[in-house]
Order: structure tokens, then sequence, then C-alpha cells
């Protein structure tokens, strides 16, 4: 539940997630191997763990609003932001309508990502716990005009309509064999709703993002036997995520780099390859890098489709320009950050719609910021008075040597996530890659987790500086010193502390009159300073974040029996 | 005591020193005295000078008798050689071991029970032997296995824990040591070990009887108001004559100092022991002006800590026998059974 409450859905996102947060993972810091190739924690398929085994969780969930509020949200698309605004919505007594131009909710979850990677139950599943808190889903009816819509009945209209136009490559010969070159999320939607069964033997892929390492795996599914990846930039620099090109790449996909398509070659109408330029990286000055040509020949290769995947670009040609929203030189509208509340006080944003393609994740996180936007707007607050999240820090003591929380580290190197034989996946699309961990395989890389959660909390009243824990801890975080500026004392604890971004915890008030610092780097939270310490000086805290949620807690004014209470 | 084992991960900037080891190489097990021991953190001060003197874990044997202290060798330098003796006769096993392969770095580890009470005659005989070994008493005034009942060392007038006040007269080991032969004398407190650290480096670089008195409080039985062997005592009552540097090798050295009175003591084996003063007047070369410092400063209640005396031109036992430069065991049969002209020489040369 608590993966749930804030991810919305557990099961898409661990197996589609761009994993924001993996590189923020600690465990990279401590791995034995460090420096070879320090991997953290499979956060994003744990999650995916704990949504694959959980039980029946309907009762768990949130009841469809029994009494109604009155008021009535529309949201425009029916993709991750719009369906994270119904949620959190709807139980609160909203009348959310939700408009989309498919025929099911889940919007680019639905369409643009393969099933191979997406088993098409996951989001049912997911979007089914959202539909089942009575939302007012209006399929099949794709907003025209923003005009007409804030002409109705709504007190609020969330846009939540995503990035859907492909970005096109205007070069020579694209009109002449248009036949054969498709544009990338188009494409993908079109074989995700069963329009496009076939693609030609031979496949060219233009662009390095995850859209394009969508297309060439789905290529590869639906006939493509020589499917080739080709990118401008260099195969580090791509903006696909490395375990997508490394999953493609496992399917037999080659990525070519560092060519730039010039032109696409057709005789009588049929598309037979493209002319590619060479280019190489310079950097100026600057640092900023420019790809100019190495002036070798032009190479040229054969294929009989080209896949267009060089990017998604926002497009509202049905917001009228006169209805009052204010839009930036680039044709965005204008969006608040904190609020996503647009220039017309009663139209909220969301998703790729608000600030550009980004991810699903950001997606939930706009939704749910809207959410609290629009509920305080419709109790007439500031939108602008939002609360912190709250947080809780709770001892995990529970005996001289128990803890509450698993405290034990284990040494081993990420585990992988078991593949399905590439001999049966890529004869059927169906057919999911990626197997998830079973509970074994998911517990063993849990055991890696450095606890991030619990909090070392030091009292220094009560501690003794019997060096227990300094001498105990793994890592030599801890050290007791004389006091002196931050950046002196860094490099004179036990082990100096290098990472600058990373705060050193300092307390003072003990009897010699040192302090005690203690450098959260490399930390374990094994919580072996706590038990070796006699005193009760260190104790282990489980820290708990609750990000604000739409609600009656966020607003100004809590109702009256709350207030009679106090 | 732990259940968890220390996690083998590592901070990633641990350094290894010149034999290719981590400081984490020379730990040994968990340990299971009491959280807060300061035995542990003489472990932890041991480990680190082994570490810092570029010793190879396997030419080390540790040996200790029976107590709390004693358990301790099983908690560092997990890869050594260990001998856990009977109660107060780990001098004799130094001794005999030391004889037969003079080639380790012997480091005993006592307590002051074992030490100062059933092994007294143990200790003192090793001492005034000379046996080139680092003898550690892991002095805490109490008998922490049985509770807490007060030890030889404990200071006459001092509470224990059930409030009964001490009658009896302490034996003081570092002047006992001193006045027995030892070459090297010093006292340290488990709770500083910028001190301690350095004084292990020195004693078992040292080529005599070393011996070191560490104050280390036991935080079960005598750590209260009223004890002069709790982490606060000792604090407030420290009177360090000198602090010490060491350094294995002349290039090692890291420190500079502007000024001070700083002397070097040079050392047989190319090591630099330097010694910053504190007291002006204290010269640790004066063996019994020592013993009057420690005797003035017990008689004030206070702890007289540091290098308290050092013979630069200490002996061994080896060189009091005059015995063979190798180990033992690496004596074959022709340097042992050398023939019968040989035989007939000594013989002639007894008739």
């Amino acid at each position: 539940m608590i993966n749930w409450k804030s991810n919305v859905f557990p099961g898409i996102l661990g197996r589609t997630c761009d994993r924001p947060c993996e590189p923020a993972c600690r465990r990279g810091r401590v791995e034995e191997n460090n420096g070879e190739k320090p991997e953290p924690v499979a956060i994003c398929r744990l999650k995916r763990v704990a949504a694959d085994f959980k039980d029946d969780i309907r009762p768990r969930l949130p009841k469809p609003a029994s009494k109604k509020n009155g008021k009535k949200v529309a949201c425009i698309g029916a993709g991750p932001a719009s369906l994270t605004v119904a949620r959190d919505l709807a139980p609160l007594g909203y009348h959310v309508v939700l408009f989309d131009g498919d025929n099911k909710m889940g919007g680019m979850i639905r369409t643009q990502i393969p099933r191979f990677r997406l088993p098409e139950e996951v989001i049912d599943e997911e979007v089914g716990y959202i539909d089942g808190l009575g939302i007012d889903f209006r399929a099949g009816k794709r907003v025209e005009s923003l005009k007409a819509l804030m002409a109705d009945d709504f007190d609020v209209i969330f846009v939540g309509s995503g990035a859907p136009r492909g970005r096109e490559l205007d070069i020579p010969g694209r009109q002449e064999a248009a036949k054969n070159i498709h544009i990338g999320i188009d494409w993908l939607s079109s074989v995700s709703f069963g329009h496009i069964e076939k693609i030609g033997k031979r496949v060219i892929v233009l662009g390095g993002g995850n859209t394009a390492m969508d297309c060439c795996r789905t290529s590869r599914r639906l006939g493509g036997a020589d499917v080739k990846v080709i990118v401008r930039s260099g195969f580090e620099e791509m903006k696909a995520s490395p375990w997508e090109k490394e999953d493609a790449m496992h399917e037999g996909i080659p990525i070519l780099n560092f060519l730039v398509p010039k032109e696409f070659t057709h005789t009588n109408g049929k598309l037979t390859g493209v002319v590619f330029e060479k280019v190489k990286a310079v950097y100026d000055d600057k640092g900023r890098r420019n790809l100019v040509p190495t002036g070798e020949p032009d190479p040229h290769y054969e294929c009989d489709d080209v896949l267009v995947a060089v990017g998604q670009e926002n497009s509202f040609p049905w917001i009228e320009r006169d209805v009052g929203m204010e839009f930036d030189k680039w044709e965005m509208p204008v969006v608040d950050k904190a609020t996503m509340q647009s220039s017309i006080p009663k139209i909220f944003f969301g998703g790729d719609a608000a600030f550009g393609p980004k991810n699903i994740i950001w997606a939930v996180a706009h939704g749910h910021d809207a959410a609290i936007s629009i509920d305080k707007f419709c109790n007439g607050e500031d939108v602008r008075n939002r609360p912190a999240p709250t947080v809780n820090l709770m001892s995990q003591k529970m005996g001289i040597h128990e803890w509450s929380y698993d405290n034990e580290i284990a040494p081993d190197e990420r585990y992988k996530v078991p593949h399905t034989d590439t001999k049966i996946s890529l004869k059927n699309i169906k057919v999911e890659v990626e197997l998830g961990f079973d509970v074994g395989l998911g517990f063993k890389e849990a055991q890696r987790c450095l606890n991030c959660d619990v909090q070392t909390v030091f009292a220094a009243k009560q501690c003794i500086e019997c060096d227990a824990c300094v001498d105990i801890c793994p890592m030599d975080c801890i050290t007791f010193a004389e006091d002196g500026d931050e950046k002196e004392l860094r490099a004179r604890l036990n082990a100096p502390a290098k990472l600058a971004t990373q705060d050193i915890y300092v307390a003072n008030g003990l009897r010699t009159g040192r302090i005690m610092a203690k450098d959260e780097d490399v930390c374990l939270h094994c919580g072996l300073c706590a038990e070796r310490c006699p005193t009760g000086a260190w104790d282990m805290q489980k820290f708990y974040l609750e990000l604000t949620q739409a609600g009656p807690a966020c607003r100004d004014r809590h109702d009256g029996l709350a207030r009679k209470a106090a | 005591m732990t259940y968890l084992a220390k996690p083998r991960l590592h901070h990633p900037t641990l350094p290894v020193n010149k034999v290719g080891y981590t400081r984490r190489d020379y730990e040994g097990k968990v340990s299971t005295l009491c959280a807060g021991c300061g035995h542990d953190s003489i472990s932890a001060a041991i480990i680190q000078a082994c570490w810092e003197l570029n010793i190879e874990p396997h030419r080390v044997a540790k040996l200790s008798g029976i107590g709390c202290s004693s358990k301790t060798p099983d908690y560092f330098l997990g890869n050594s050689h260990g001998f856990n003796s009977v109660h107060g006769r780990m001098p004799s096993v130094a001794t005999g071991a030391n004889l037969a392969n003079r080639d380790l770095v012997y480091l005993g580890v006592s307590g002051d029970g074992d030490s100062a009470s059933i092994g007294i005659g143990q200790f003192a005989h090793v001492m005034r032997r000379g046996v080139n070994m680092t003898y550690i008493v892991e002095n805490n005034g109490v008998y922490g296995l049985t509770k807490g009942q007060f030890s030889a060392t404990a200071d006459q007038g001092s509470k224990s824990k059930r409030g009964v006040v001490n009658s009896d007269s302490p034996i003081d080991m570092a002047s006992l040591a001193l006045l027995l032969g030892a070459t090297f004398v010093a006292r340290s407190f488990s709770g500083d070990k910028q001190q301690l650290v350095p004084l292990i480096m020195a004693a078992i670089a040292h080529p005599g009887a070393s011996f070191i008195d560490v104050i280390s409080p036991c935080v079960a039985f005598n750590n209260h108001p009223g004890s002069t062997k709790s982490y606060d005592y000792v604090r407030d009552h420290n009177d360090a004559v000198n602090r010490l540097d060491f350094w294995p090798s002349r290039d090692a050295i890291t420190v500079d100092y502007a000024q001070g009175d700083v002397i070097d003591v040079p050392q047989h084996d190319g090591s630099i022991m330097r010694l910053r003063k504190t007291h002006p007047e204290y010269d640790p070369t004066d063996r019994l002006k020592a013993m009057d410092m420690i005797g003035q400063h017990q008689a004030k209640g206070e702890v007289l800590t540091g290098l308290l005396y050092l013979n630069p031109d200490a002996e061994d036992l080896h060189a009091h026998l005059n015995t063979v430069n190798v180990s033992l065991n690496q004596l074959t049969a022709r340097e042992l059974c050398p023939g019968s002209d040989v035989l007939e020489k000594i013989n002639a040369s007894l008739r």
C-alpha cells in the first residue's frame, strides 16, 4: 500500500520506470569491487516484486466517495498524470471526468509501451483500481476545443494530454518514400492496437531514446530480421536507459553511432535505404558538444522500413489561443512548477503536457501536486500555501540485539533479473521478456540495501566516549575529535569525508569538549554502533516521509470537529 | 556482544599497508565482551599498531591467560598464532615460545587479575629475564568475570559498585615492572588511542621486555562515581608526561614540529621514536626518577601516563643466554649433531 499510495502504478513502474532513484542509491559507493562497475540496489525491480507478490489489496483501497462534494473536475487525457489526479480526488468526493480519444484508460502506458515489456493485465489491474473509485470515463471522446470545455460546468480542468506528437525528420526522400517511413510512437500505438502486425525484413530505427529501443525490439518481433539502431550522438550520450540499450543488443540489434541521417533513398516510391554522414564529437571551450563531419564518404545502409524515433513534442491545437492562456516562446503553456497551475486559475497541467516529455513517475508526481492544488482551489484557498511533507522518526530497538528492521547487509553484487529465452520471446510480441525476481532472488537483492531510511541518532549527553562505536564501525564513519571548521574537520576524520555534497553529522556537548562527527557517506546503518554502545547514546530510528497528498490535511482550515476538540 | 558479524564491506578509501593488507585484515572475531568495554578499544589499538608497523599477521604470536582481558586475543589478529594458557601462566609459555622461535613478534595480553594476583610471580620473572615481548595489562581494577570484586590493582579507598570501600593497598604494575628490570615501561588509557597506538608500536619495536599498563574501565562493574578506574575519573586525573610519535622508518614521518621540546630516540631497527615533552623536567631514561614520579602522582590520586621509562641499550634473554641466532626450527641435523670430532673437543675442554 505504501508503494501504491505514492507510486500509483507499482506494477507498471516496476517494469518500465526510468529509475531516477537508482543513480542516487548509495550502494554503489560501498561495493567490494569499487571502481569497476558499482551497481545500485535494483529498487525498480524490487517494487515490481512487491507488486507481483502482493495479496488481494482491494479491501484496503479507498472506497468510492459515499457523499459527493458537488465539485466537477475534467481531466483531458487518461494517462498517468490524469489517473493520479483522479485517484487522489475521487475518494474525496469529487466528480472526476476523464476524456480520452482511446477506448481504454492508460494513455501512453497502454499505447506506446510494447507488450513484451508490460503485459496488458498489469495495466488493466492498476488502472482498474482507479476506475473502481467511481471515475466518469468518457471513452473515445477526444477534447477538440478547450473553449467548449471551459463553457461546460466543470469547476476545474486538468490537462494531462501528454506529448503526443512524434518529431518529424525532414530530409530529402521523406515524402517520396513515405509509405515505408513511420513515426515511432504512432507506429508503436498502431502495433499495440493490432493495426500493424508486420514490418519489412531490414529495419533501421533512427533515434537513441527509449522509444527507439521499443521500436527496434518491437520490429524484431514483427518480422524484422536485420534491425539496426542508428544514432547521431555517441553511444554513451544516448538518451535511452543503459539497461534498455543492453536489452536491445541482447536481442541481436546493433547500435551504430555518430551517423547523421542525410537522405532517404528510394526507387519507384519504395524505400531502399538511408544515407548518413559520419560525424565526430568536438567540444568547444565551454564544454559544449558539436557534431562535425569527419569528411569520410557517406555510408548508405539498405533497408525496407525506417522508424523515426527522434523525439516527441507537445501539441495543443485544441487550445484556442484566445481563451486567455499564456504560452511561452516555445508554444508551451506557462505552468507553475510547484502548483501546476496555468495562467487561467481553474486550469492545471501535469505529465508531459506540463513541461515537455519526461517519464511516468514525473507524471505521477505532477498528478499528486495538481490534485493538492485542485482541492485547495475548490475550497477557495491559496494553492501556493502548501504544507510540507510530514516526517516521522521512530526508534527501532526491540531488545539488546534486536531491531525491527533487517540490519544485515549482504556483500553480494547486484542480481540480474531473469529473462525469457530470446528464442521464445522474439516469436511472440506478447511474451514478457523480463520475468521479474522471484521471492528468493528479490529477498537476496533486498539484502544489499543499506537501509537509508534508518537513521543513526546520537545523544551526546549519554555518551561516555568509550570508543566502542568507533572500533566496531565497519565503514570508519565515526570520529571523536577536536572541533574545527568543516573543511578542515572533514580531512582529519578517521576516513576523510571527501563527498562534499554529503553532510556530516556533528554533535557537541560531550564531556571532554570534543565533538562526534559521523560521515553519512558510506554508512551501512548496520546498527553495530548502537549495539556496542553501553549507554544507549546511539539509537537506530526509522525515518518515514509522508508526502503531502490532497485532502483535508492540506487545507488551511481543518474541519470544525478538530478545532472543537482542541 | 553482538549477534551480527561485522560486515565485510569497508570504506572505499581504506588504505593498504606495505605488506598489502588493510586494517580490516588485522581484525579478529566480533567481541563478546560487554558493550563499551575498554578492552575492545585496546584490541582496536593493537590492530591499528600492527597495521601501521606493516607486520605480517602470521609473524605474530599472541598469548594470554584467563579473564576478560585474556579473551581479547580472539578479537584481533585473526590470522596470527595464539595461545590461551592456564590462569596467570602466560609469561612461562611466552618465555618458552620466544626461546624456541626468536623470529616472531610476541604479544602478551593479560589483566590485573591474571598478572597482579594469580600470575604475579610469573610476571616478575618474565620482566627480570628480559624476554623480548610486549606485555599489555588491561587494567580495570576489578574481577569482571566474577561480578566486580576488587582486584589487586584497585586503589585503596576506592568504592565498588555496591558501595564497599577497598581497604587493601594497590599493586602498581608499572612501578613493579620498573623495579623488576623491564626496559620499556609505559602507561596509557583505553579511551585515548592517540596516546596508546604509538606506545604499542614502540613497545613492539623495542628489543627487550616492554610493559604497558593500560587503564581500561569496566563499564559493567567499575565505571561509577567513587571508582578510580572509570572513564570520567581517568580523564580528569590523567597526567601525560609526554606524547609519543612513532614511525616504522624515517621516510614515513608525517608530522613536522615547528618548535617545542622534542627529542628523537634512536632505535636499532631504523624506526623513529619522537617524544614531545609535556613535563620539561621529565627524563624517560632515568629509571629511579620515573619510579619516584609515579609514586608522587599515585599519592595525589593522579594517573601518570605516557612513556615512563626506556632503556635505549636494552638486551633480551637471548643475548643474556648467548643462544643461537636463528629459531630452533631452522636448525638441521648438521648444526644439532656436529659429529664426534666436536664432541671430542668439548670433552677435552672439560677434562
